[in-house]
């Protein structure tokens, strides 16, 4: 289990290193403005204080002329109305506002000037048709950046509102553009923006050059294409274009239906790690102790509120605060399941029956205690930054990164218990007594302290699936019980005492799960999946990987 | 011991007690709440009696399930499902009793068919305006479930701990089927606003004193009908199925057939339970389904010492009570109660109250054998 830990810690460190070294490079090269024109910037955006809108048409086309990374900050303040100019100073200044205060920050000098008063304050003002202007020249000006992201935004900005104006700018930047990713997005945009072109030739070439991508919007906008009105005339005059883009659009919805099906097997296969990590503490105190514990769920409820604990303690660290709290959670729950072992369950060993019973009202015991502590209300986790958003694979295709780094999270738990358990002393004591107690003990192993760390780590299993869950539901005294059945399920299904199973009883039930949803809806697919796993207890009572020979007891 | 077919319900002397008290019961505590005027301090309000109705009918659940349990070792975590199906198909039937008095004054869809926009009964709901098909469907309903459900698990021979944890899983998928609203029985809300039964209102005292003399009855019945069964041959065949279930099967006995009668009976009575609770709280609800329910069954039947029918019986009483009371005095240690009796019953009281209060009665009686035992040394042969 330290294995995996620390596997799990460095893993985590390297990526939110690897964030916030490129944040900061990010920050460095925007505080650093050319100095060669500034004096020049600081007249020319002076004369934003002008009220003529022609006046400031002029002054945003000789922004746009300037080499600075403050235009697109003043640009896009002007866009979002945010754009101020202080009564007394004339200076042009961003106002922010921050839980009803505002906070005003000088253009030019790049001053903050902290809390100010609105009133001091005049709005520069903008209408329809400069806003047009804004976002073409902003467009065109973040075309031009340094910055990859940027770049990637514009693009899909103009792809968003097509209009003629961009296009000197997209072909500008597309023959200097060199990296691929980008070049699609540029092309894209550019299809568009033709696309909405007088001239048959153009659209034509447009539609062809779209029936490359792989966006659901380019879906969209060649089916505008073919919708007819009420006289039966095409939205699209063409028939040579029209028969292109009906052409397209067959492509493109083969492509959009197999990504489709990689996006739903990446949320079964996410699912399924979800059930994985809940099932997998439960295989080894069911499957290899024998021991039911319906306690189970409340082990992973315990790891979901230690991790909400921890956020508290650090409110300043959330990231690192997720990290501390995945051996926390370990060390809590685990210390929970001892107790568990060595108070209750120690009595009840061969009566399993009992042992439900008994545990069951154990996890009554822990909900209420939770109640009473936390209260009864759902406590949210905060997601850190580096687990929230989503990597955008292509228009078709993005995979949020908390189900990718818990698909990630699930494989690492699984494998790391798999190499305590046959790499390690303690594995083979936890072996040793699972197949032959009586044998075991004769051969010095302390049978008593090997079950009650064996329910221990499987509780502790549980704890730091708590931490996992936390990220995608909110925390409250049902959490686990939310998930018990599902994880018995799993368990059942893959075969009792065997890692293997639960780990291929996780999947196929996550992904069944996800794939019958469409057909079915969420409640319908979850009561299916409850009904098949009955009927396959019925085929093979002791699931997929049952044990062999001389392990089966009875 | 005796063999089975020889004793005679005489000496079954816990349920003949069982028997008399709840006969008092249903016959006192009527008279007390009509006969007996208000500001009298013997008089029973409505509200009690209807409380009391509710607890004989978990009574009868919890002898149900301690048939199957107690007397053929299944531990079912799922009956709640069956109690819940008895109860509705009794809503089915009230509901379609209130006709057009609904808030919609639809004449033939209930309140919340109307609400969805239905146009017309779905076809499982015809004949639910006839007591009699109301009746059998009560029967039917969770007998047909248990049927198939235990014909799959027995045959293959899903027992223990497996089988326990499907009945689980069936419980859990009948409450997400029940509450989805195109399921057909009113969904989140489930079935309620009756009005009457059999022509009578249930708002009436006499309808729900009424009500509470058929639990009572109901109870009574059940019980004698379970301890015909346990000390008939077949009582004794699903006790060594409970002890030696291989060996049973070894000896010739088809040990699935067995099983499977059983568990239809005990769903079935699991049913009428049911029946006898939905008019007296006026409700059914996806939430009976709830794996809890099902499991705090369990815990009635342990707590009461499972393997003696009235033992369940008592556990249930004592049980409901014990929440009554906490859930009203102190409800934040309700919970806490709950959880520790589990812990406390499996632990210290492996046979329950019954069990204690027997092994109590032994111990003196050993005490005594003792004291004769000094007195005269012939007593040994009878020990």
């Amino acid at each position: 289990m330290k294995n995996s830990l620390i596997k799990v810690c460095l893993f985590a460190l390297l990526v939110g290193e690897g964030l916030i070294v490129s944040a900061f490079s990010a920050q460095a090269r925007s505080e650093e403005p050319s100095l060669r024109v500034a004096s020049d910037f600081a007249t020319v955006v002076g004369g934003l204080t002008s009220k003529s809108f022609k006046e400031k048409a002029r002054i945003i086309d000789e922004l746009t002329g300037f080499e600075d990374q403050r235009v697109p900050l003043v640009l896009d303040a002007l866009l979002n109305g945010d754009l101020y100019y202080d009564k007394k100073s004339q200076d042009i200044v961003i106002l922010e506002k921050v839980e009803g205060d505002y906070l005003a920050t000088e253009v030019v000098s790049g001053r903050e000037r902290g809390v100010v008063k609105k009133r001091s304050m005049k709005k520069v003002g903008v209408n329809n048709s400069l806003r047009r202007q804004l976002r073409s020249r902003l467009a065109a000006f973040r075309l031009k950046s340094d910055d990859r992201e940027l770049r990637l935004t514009a693009a899909q900005e103009i792809l968003k509102a097509p209009s003629r104006e961009f296009l000197p700018a997209l072909n500008d930047a597309l023959s200097k553009e060199k990296v691929n990713v980008l070049r699609e997005a540029l092309e894209l945009a550019r299809a568009a923006v033709l696309l909405g072109s007088e001239d048959a030739a153009e659209r034509l070439q447009a539609v062809e050059s779209m029936a490359d991508a792989s966006d659901h919007r380019v879906v969209t906008m060649l089916e505008l294409l073919l919708i007819q009105d009420d006289q039966g005339e095409y939205a699209e005059p063409d028939a040579a274009v029209r028969a292109a883009a009906s052409e397209a659009l067959v492509d493109l919805r083969t492509r959009a239906k197999i990504y489709k099906f990689f996006e739903d097997l990446f949320f079964g296969i996410s699912l399924g790690s979800v059930l994985l990590l809940a099932a997998v503490g439960l295989a080894i105190t069911f499957g290899v102790m024998g021991v039911i514990n319906m306690a189970h769920g409340e082990m992973i409820m315990l790891g979901a509120y230690t991790t909400y604990v921890i956020q508290l303690l650090m409110p300043n660290h959330i990231g690192l605060s997720l990290i501390v709290a995945i051996p926390a959670a370990f060390v809590v729950s685990g210390l929970f399941g001892v107790a568990i072992e060595r108070g209750v369950i120690r009595f009840l060993y061969g009566r399993p029956l009992e042992t439900l019973l008994a545990t069951f009202g154990i996890s009554l015991i822990l909900q209420q205690l939770v109640r009473s502590i936390f209260t009864p209300l759902n406590r949210s986790v905060i997601t850190p930054e580096w687990l929230s958003g989503s990597w955008q694979v292509n228009g078709m295709l993005s995979l949020t990164y908390n189900r990718l780094y818990i698909i990630i999270f699930a494989l690492l738990v699984l494998f790391a218990l798999i190499q305590l358990l046959k790499r390690t002393f303690f594995g083979l004591q936890m072996r040793a007594v699972t197949q032959n107690r009586a044998m075991a003990s004769s051969m010095g192993i302390r049978t008593g302290w090997v079950d009650a760390l064996t329910f221990g780590l499987g509780s502790g299993i549980a704890g730091v699936a708590g931490v996992a869950l936390s990220q995608l539901t909110n925390v409250g005294p049902n959490l686990g019980q939310s998930y018990i059945i599902d994880s018995f399920m799993v368990v059942v299904f893959g075969g009792v005492g065997n890692l293997m199973g639960t780990f291929v009883g996780a999947m196929s039930l996550g992904i069944v799960n996800k794939f019958a949803e469409p057909f079915t809806g969420a409640v319908l697919a979850k009561i299916l999946i409850l009904v098949f796993v009955i009927l396959f207890i019925q085929r093979r009572p002791r699931g997929l990987f049952a044990l062999k020979g001389r392990f089966v007891e009875d | 011991m005796s063999f089975a077919s020889e004793r005679n319900y005489l000496q079954d002397r816990g349920g003949a007690w069982l028997i008399a008290l709840v006969t008092l019961t249903i016959v006192v505590v009527p008279i007390l709440n009509l006969a007996v005027p208000p500001e009298s301090p013997l008089h029973i309000s409505t509200y009690t009696v209807s409380l009391l109705g509710k607890y004989l009918c978990f009574a009868l659940l919890a002898l149900a399930v301690d048939l199957i349990w107690g007397y053929a070792g299944i531990l079912s975590l799922g009956h709640g499902a069956f109690f819940a199906l008895g109860g509705y198909a009794m809503g089915m039937y009230m509901m379609r009793q209130i006709g057009d008095r609904g808030v919609y004054g639809h004449p033939e869809l209930p309140d919340f068919m109307v609400f969805l926009n239905w146009t017309e009964l779905p076809w499982y709901w015809y004949g639910f305006d006839s007591f009699p098909f109301a009746l059998l469907m009560v029967l039917l309903a969770p007998g047909v479930l248990a049927f198939v459900f235990g014909w799959l698990a027995f045959r293959s021979r899903v027992t223990g701990v497996y089988f326990s944890i499907i009945t689980q899983a069936l419980t859990y998928a009948m409450m997400l089927a029940f509450f989805r609203n195109d399921m057909g029985f009113g969904g989140n809300n489930g079935l309620t606003d009756f009005k009457d039964i059999l022509g009578f209102s249930l708002q009436s005292d006499g309808t729900k004193n009424a009500l509470f003399i058929g639990s009572g009855i109901a109870l009574i019945a059940g019980y004698l009908l379970c301890r015909y069964v346990v000390d008939s041959k077949l009582g004794r065949v699903l006790i060594s199925v409970r002890d030696a279930e291989s060996r049973t099967r070894f000896i010739g006995y088809r040990v699935e057939h067995y099983k499977l009668f059983v568990f239809v009976l005990s769903a079935m009575m699991a049913g009428v339970a049911g029946a006898f609770y939905v008019p007296q709280v006026g409700i059914i609800n996806p939430g009976e389904f709830a794996p809890i329910v099902s499991i705090e069954i369990i815990i009635w039947v342990a707590v009461g010492g499972r393997g003696f029918l009235y033992g369940a019986v008592i556990g249930a009483i004592l049980v409901n009570y014990g929440k009554t009371f906490f859930t009203g005095a102190f409800p934040e240690i309700w919970l806490f109660m709950l959880g520790g009796l589990f812990v406390v019953s499996t632990l210290f009281l492996p046979r329950g109250v019954v069990g204690l209060f027997h092994s109590l009665k032994k111990s003196l009686a050993e005490g005594r054998l003792k004291q004769e035992d000094e007195q005269t040394p012939m007593a040994e042969e009878k020990a």
